[in-house]
């Protein structure tokens, strides 16, 4: 059982991630505006007139979630690496997972203002009212927090190697597949309106993967960071 | 200079027998397929194929966790060798499936569900080795490779489980049949003699490799080792 302690470093892991975002603001503006631009560029690619969006609502908004979240993924870990900052968290005398939650809080955090912000800008640009619905904000959590736990794992790791940045999407894409995958199909059933029924199944692999790739991540961080 | 063992060059010679011997029985022993024809017969080599794949894959997890835990570099080149030949063998399955699909199913490759799982599966395992290409210390390497070959072994069920939970139109010949496959059939029982050869002999096949490989692996550290001494 992690003791108040473990619960306080993972808070403050979090807390140094979003102060220093919120001073500077560069990595959630850059987040903000890429997404704007994936989304923009899905409108002339795709043609979203009302009725292509019936069907693809789902896969252009996961499909700019899952892009700008590598982006601040990226970052959250260069900075870490950069500056030296990650052997000082690693010096600290903390349980290395209450590291692994305190960053991944921290880019769930930056995925969910990102998330927050672009889905009522999306309802509003394409006056798509039928994703502010209690059950497409609990899909899009689920799915953040499979995407993130791996991501963080994953970014952790891309940052140690030669090609870094590089390195993320292509590690990170085809191990989310599951989560991914589940999401479009669970948020699009909503979108379309269906009952839950007719989603259970892809929301259930999501609670599914939400697990197993939280566990695992959290056990297997401290293979990664060791030096 | 390490000796080739006896039992390595005796399965060898099994695994070109055995490839020989599953020819003949996919080809000539089975009989043909009713409504597709002899296009059926891929079929023999898709599963088998596929299967030692799967079980590569399976097996590289596994390996992985045994790094982790034991922190033995025998278990990395057992891993390497694993995935690598799995891959390859991966690699022909979905060839193979696409051979047989454009006649029966009208086109080289269609998104359905299956198929896509199996270009993803394959896709982990080839991020796999840009990882790995990515890292210069042997140690971290190991380490980051068993790392992504326990996540990758946790994304590759889908394979087997979207097949159940999604509509597909791949074709579930072992077990229950799935209403709407395109292409399934009821296998004779020369037909299930025939599979059976197939995926002995890929078996055997996918063992010898793996045993080659890692050989190779062995001798790449000896001479890295040897590099290494000269440099001094």
């Amino acid at each position: 059982m992690p003791s108040p302690s473990f619960f306080k470093a993972v808070f403050a892991i979090a807390r140094k991630d979003l102060a220093a975002e919120f001073r500077s603001r560069e990595l959630l503006s850059a987040m903000l505006v890429f997404s704007m631009l994936v989304i923009l560029i899905f409108n002339f690619a795709l043609e979203l007139n009302a009725d292509v969006r019936k069907t693809v609502t789902a896969g252009v908004l996961w499909t700019t979630f899952a892009f700008a979240g590598t982006l601040g993924l990226n970052r959250s870990m260069a900075v870490e690496k950069d500056r030296g900052c990650m052997d000082g968290l690693l010096l600290a005398p903390v349980d290395r997972s209450a590291i692994f939650f305190g960053k991944a809080l921290s880019n769930l955090a930056f995925m969910l203002i990102v998330e927050i912000i672009v889905v009522p800008m999306y309802a509003l640009l394409y006056n798509e009212t039928r994703i502010f619905q209690w059950e497409f904000v609990g899909v899009l959590l689920l799915g953040s927090i499979g995407y993130i736990s791996v991501g963080t794992l994953l970014s952790a790791m891309s940052a140690q190697t030669r090609t870094r940045d590089v390195l993320l999407p292509i590690l990170l894409f085809p191990v989310a597949v599951p989560v991914l995958l589940a999401s479009v199909k669970a948020s699009g059933a909503v979108v379309a309106g269906l009952p839950l029924e007719d989603y259970l199944t892809p929301l259930n692999l999501l609670i599914v993967y939400d697990v197993v790739f939280l566990a695992v991540s959290y056990m297997i961080f401290d293979f990664v960071v060791e030096e | 200079m390490q000796q080739k063992p006896i039992l390595l060059t005796i399965l060898d010679v099994l695994s070109i027998v055995g490839l020989g011997v599953s020819t003949y029985f996919a080809l000539v022993y089975a009989p043909p397929e009713a409504v597709m024809g002899n296009v059926q017969r891929v079929f023999y080599f898709h599963v088998g194929t596929a299967w030692v794949g799967m079980i590569g894959f399976i097996l590289a997890a596994v390996s992985g966790i045994a790094y982790l835990v034991a922190k033995d570099a025998r278990w990395d080149r057992f891993e390497v060798a694993a995935i690598e030949v799995s891959a390859m063998f991966f690699f022909i399955t979905i060839v193979l499936g696409s051979i047989w699909a454009y006649p029966v199913w009208n086109t080289w490759w269609t998104w359905d569900p299956r198929l896509t799982t199996a270009a993803v599966t394959e896709l982990i395992y080839i991020a796999y080795f840009m990882l790995r290409a990515g890292i210069e210390d042997p140690e971290k390497r190991a380490r980051f490779g068993a790392v992504y070959a326990l996540l990758g072994g946790l994304s590759a069920p889908v394979t087997f489980m979207v097949i159940r939970l999604f509509r597909t139109i791949h074709p579930v010949v072992v077990g229950n049949g799935n209403p709407e496959a395109q292409g399934g059939f009821d296998m004779s029982e020369k037909m299930l003699a025939a599979m059976f050869v197939a995926l002995g002999a890929f078996t055997i096949l996918f063992i010898d490799l793996i045993w080659h490989r890692i050989r190779m692996g062995n001798l790449e550290e000896k001479v890295e080792q040897l590099k290494l001494e000269v440099s001094m």
